[in-house]
């Protein structure tokens, strides 16, 4: 079943990810993508995450695609200007690419080559519109296509937004995103089931499907850098102390992981796993849950 | 105003090294008021440059504006036998003064930072990135062209922390200054706008009003 048929079945759907590496290597990665293969309805992968620049995401999605995979083609906005974003999307269809996650993409001061020009001539929603345009037959300046793309566009919202003003802008850019086509939202990791619960309460009129995002917990360190420096995620201390504390902390993450999604699977339409290497751990995660 | 900083003395020193008789031109105006090429910081690079080269001659002037000709051309008796012109303008007024005298070498003694306002004492933000297209109106006077650091038209990207865009601590999220501004002016609907994708301007700028232009005689 495609991701596209998946969405629209109304199943709980699962999606995980894989980053490219910073090189031609691409192993590891692809194992751990087979390792998830049958258990998964798409894998996102990810455009040059953090700004790090790395191998890309369509030449990533056209192997996972060769592997029997419906990959979801990550967009970012830093990169490109309409004019490459626009022939991207072209070029990943053509590649057998069917999904793609519009996003507005981090600065490029947050990674390793700082001073790069930042291009943001589109941004999350007017990229959307694009896809939606394209899709029609049409680009941007309305010049018709000979062939078109019928790509299925989803985009991200972060429901862990620290202020009042974030989460109103948050939610403001969601309902823009739903009005620009988007068909799907991944959210940024949660690991606040109470703060989740209430943002899906102030979506739950609009007509999308929300897949909760899961970033397992590889390290103590690593959920005190995301608390420090990924903005929106919030790893509550006592899940800290909890990993801590534990003797097996693998099994400690996916307890963790298990819980948060037992816990938002009523909420919401589906999982979006971000495993970071631990892709081997997805399935008995799946398997404990019933998924 | 333009705001514009110094450039260290190492890079004036080797701009200036061919050179033993120079006019260093401060400017009346933004660079007066951003304490960047104005009288004082003639005075203050004149003396660190003949205290570096003792046989060099620095003569000093400050002119109202370095972009306007009329300034300009009170220049023109003092230029003299200069070997170069050492301008404390904007990189507008360096241009304009180089234009006016293509005989001399016009050196920059400043970095042109941006325009922005002074925020403080001794801090100065950038406002206007001078696109050709204001939206402030429906941005509650706060520019994300500007101010939002991926110059974002649509709304908040998700990288903010704490008010505090993604670059750095000391920039405050601008789509959170248009919120607040915005609810303070009872105009949050205009955060629901219609999408807006930007039409940039094509570099080098040049505006034409026909109606101030000379009739040419036919």
């Amino acid at each position: 079943m495609s991701f596209r048929q998946a969405l629209e079945s109304g199943k709980f759907l699962v999606t995980a990810e894989v980053g490219p590496g910073k090189g031609t290597d691409v192993e590891h990665l692809l194992k751990d993508a087979q390792i998830i293969k049958d258990r998964v309805d798409a894998i996102n992968v990810t455009d040059l995450q953090s700004s790090v620049m790395r191998l890309g995401s369509m030449a990533v999605c056209h192997m996972l695609t060769d592997m029997g995979i419906d990959p979801v083609f990550q967009v970012t906005c830093r990169d490109r200007n309409r004019l490459a974003l626009q022939s991207d999307l072209l070029s990943g269809w053509a590649l057998g690419i069917r999904n793609v996650l519009a996003l507005t993409g981090d600065h490029p001061t947050m990674g390793d080559h700082p001073r790069a020009k930042p291009v943001f001539d589109l941004d999350s929603v007017t990229l959307l519109e694009v896809i939606g345009k394209l899709n029609s037959g049409l680009d941007m300046s309305g010049n018709e296509l000979k062939g078109s793309p019928d790509l299925l566009p989803g985009a991200v919202v972060n429901p862990g937004a620290d202020n009042e003003a974030a989460l109103d802008l948050q939610i403001i850019k969601m309902e823009k995103k739903i009005e620009a086509g988007a068909k799907f939202f991944q959210t940024q990791g949660v690991y606040d089931l109470d703060a989740f619960e209430k943002f899906m309460k102030r979506v739950e009129g609009l007509n999308t499907k929300v897949l909760v995002g899961i970033i397992l917990l590889k390290s103590v360190g690593m959920a005190r850098y995301m608390n420090k420096n990924v903005a929106g995620v919030f790893v509550p201390e006592p899940l800290i102390q909890e990993l801590k504390k534990a003797e097996d902390k693998a099994q400690a993450s996916m307890n963790i992981a298990i819980r948060l999604i037992k816990g938002a699977k009523d909420l919401c339409d589906g999982v979006h796993i971000m495993a970071l290497g631990w892709e081997s751990k997805i399935p008995p995660i799946m398997d404990e849950i019933g998924l | 105003m333009i705001i514009a900083e110094q450039k260290t003395l190492a890079e004036i020193q080797e701009m200036v090294a061919p050179y033993r008789k120079i006019l260093l031109v401060g400017c009346g105006t933004c660079m007066t008021f951003c304490s960047a090429g104005g009288p004082e910081e003639v005075n203050k690079l004149a003396d660190a440059l003949v205290a570096e080269n003792k046989d060099m001659v620095v003569d000093k002037t400050t002119t109202p504006r370095q972009c306007a000709e009329k300034f300009i051309d009170r220049l023109k008796d003092k230029v003299g036998d200069h070997e170069a012109i050492l301008s404390m303008a904007c990189g507008n007024g360096v241009q304009a003064v180089a234009s006016r005298f293509p005989d001399k070498p016009v050196l920059p003694a400043l970095n042109t930072q941006f325009i922005g306002v002074e925020q403080e004492k001794g801090v100065w933000t950038e406002n206007c990135l001078a696109c050709g297209d204001c939206i402030l109106w429906r941005t509650g006077g706060v520019c994300p062209v500007t101010r939002c650091a991926k110059s974002l038209l649509n709304g908040a990207c998700g990288g903010a922390s704490e008010g505090s865009c993604e670059v750095s601590k000391d920039r405050p999220c601008a789509w959170q200054e248009i919120y607040h501004a915005l609810k303070r002016l009872n105009m949050l609907h205009y955060l629901k706008g219609k999408p807006q994708v930007k039409d940039w301007p094509i570099h080098p700028g040049r505006v034409v009003r026909e109606d101030l232009r000379e009739i040419k005689a036919t």
